[in-house]
């Protein structure tokens, strides 16, 4: 039990996926500009994350191990991430049309966020068993939600800050993210 | 060897196979009911939400034309958006309800606002700015005339007055005279 909780906190904190593994630029500078989308994309790629983790896991083991594919792995997890998305994205339609809105054309983007595929394959280089790859995918969602929130407040404040001109826009922007990343190694010595 | 790649190919194959049927049974399952049309009407219609045409907004109002309801209610589309949404709908067009009313726009008279900002949050096209306790005023050229910031007003300082044409705000179209070059080309 102690293990999974370790390995929560490691993937949530040391091993951030975003600030730590850099996986997941792509909507962590995107989708940053306003903290409700930013709440929104967290729920939808925690749940992508969480179900492609336990998706990958069955298809690699009870089908590309036995049949010996194993170097078909990046294909079929594509592939399942893919269905996972256009799911969620149907999902989301139904239920919500108005984060459906918001979150536009980020949403199908989820297709191509390398912390997904990242996560897949991390977990069979890793050896995580079921549960733990069902943790390790939640946990990185989680980890990812919590940075991208905190990235999107501090974006929403320095939207109004008097920031000198050539900082302007997508500059103080990175060097925020970069100053997160930084703060984020201070989590190194928590867990060994 | 051969026999590897059909494996491959065919397991991807079954793989690919019970995922489009999810797909397609989700697809189903969760179907979002929308009208086409609506939708296209609704790119017609200006998006002033400013309800002049007795709906709360512009896509009400593209529901109920898609619904058979008048095409000729939208002051601020004018003209040629009737045009359009007679074109959309294949039905004659007709002439705009009422007569056609010298275009308005707002006018805050500055010294009677207090800075409630109520005009403010009236405003369908957020063709005001102001902060509580300042002065409020009008964008001209955002202003669409929908008159619905005058009712809020506890001060009654809004006024809508007509737009005198002026070489500032006449519309030049320069593109569109057809002068020798561009109808050569």
């Amino acid at each position: 039990m102690s293990d999974y909780v370790l390995l929560f906190f490691g993937t949530v904190l040391v091993n951030n996926f975003v600030l730590v593994k850099f996986l997941g630029l792509c909507p962590f500078m995107g989708v940053s500009n306003k903290v409700e989308t930013a709440v929104g994309m967290s729920f939808a790629t925690t749940f992508v994350l969480t179900l492609t983790a336990a998706l990958s896991y069955i298809v690699n083991t009870y089908l590309l191990m036995p049949l010996d594919l194993i170097y078909l792995q990046t294909l079929s997890f594509i592939l399942v991430i893919a269905v996972v998305v256009q799911f969620t994205e149907m999902v989301m339609h139904k239920t919500s049309p108005t984060l459906y809105r918001l979150l536009g054309i980020f949403l199908p983007l989820i297709t191509t966020n390398c912390a997904i595929l990242g996560l897949a394959l991390l977990n069979i280089t890793e050896n995580h068993d079921f549960v733990e790859s069902i943790i390790y995918g939640f946990s990185a969602g989680i980890g990812f939600s919590l940075v991208l929130v905190l990235f999107s407040s501090i974006r929403e404040r320095l939207a109004s800050s008097d920031v000198p001109l050539p900082f302007k826009g997508a500059s103080i922007a990175m060097i925020t993210a970069g100053l997160m990343s930084l703060a984020f190694m201070g989590f190194t010595g928590l867990i060994k | 060897m051969l026999i590897n790649i059909a494996i491959a190919i065919f397991t991807l194959g079954i793989l690919g196979a019970i995922f489009g049927a999810i797909l397609g049974y989700s697809s189903l399952r969760f179907k979002v009911k929308s009208d086409p049309i609506v939708e296209e009407l609704d790119a017609i219609l200006p998006q002033t939400q400013c309800g002049q045409c007795g709906y709360p907004g512009c896509k009400p109002y593209a529901q109920a034309i898609a619904n058979g309801e008048d095409i000729n209610k939208c002051p601020p589309g004018g003209d040629a958006v009737m045009r359009q949404l007679a074109e959309r709908m294949g039905i004659e067009p007709k002439n705009l309800e009422g007569e056609e009313k010298p275009k308005l726009i707002a006018f805050i008279r500055e010294d009677q606002c207090i800075g409630c900002t109520k005009c403010i949050q009236a405003c369908p096209v957020d063709a005001i700015i102001g902060a509580t306790r300042q002065m409020h005023t009008v964008i001209t050229d955002e202003c669409t005339g929908c008159a619905l910031c005058v009712d809020p007003c506890p001060t009654d300082c809004i006024d809508m007055v007509p737009v005198v044409l002026t070489t500032q705000n006449w519309q030049w179209d320069l593109n569109l005279i057809p002068t020798k070059n561009s109808t050569e080309r």
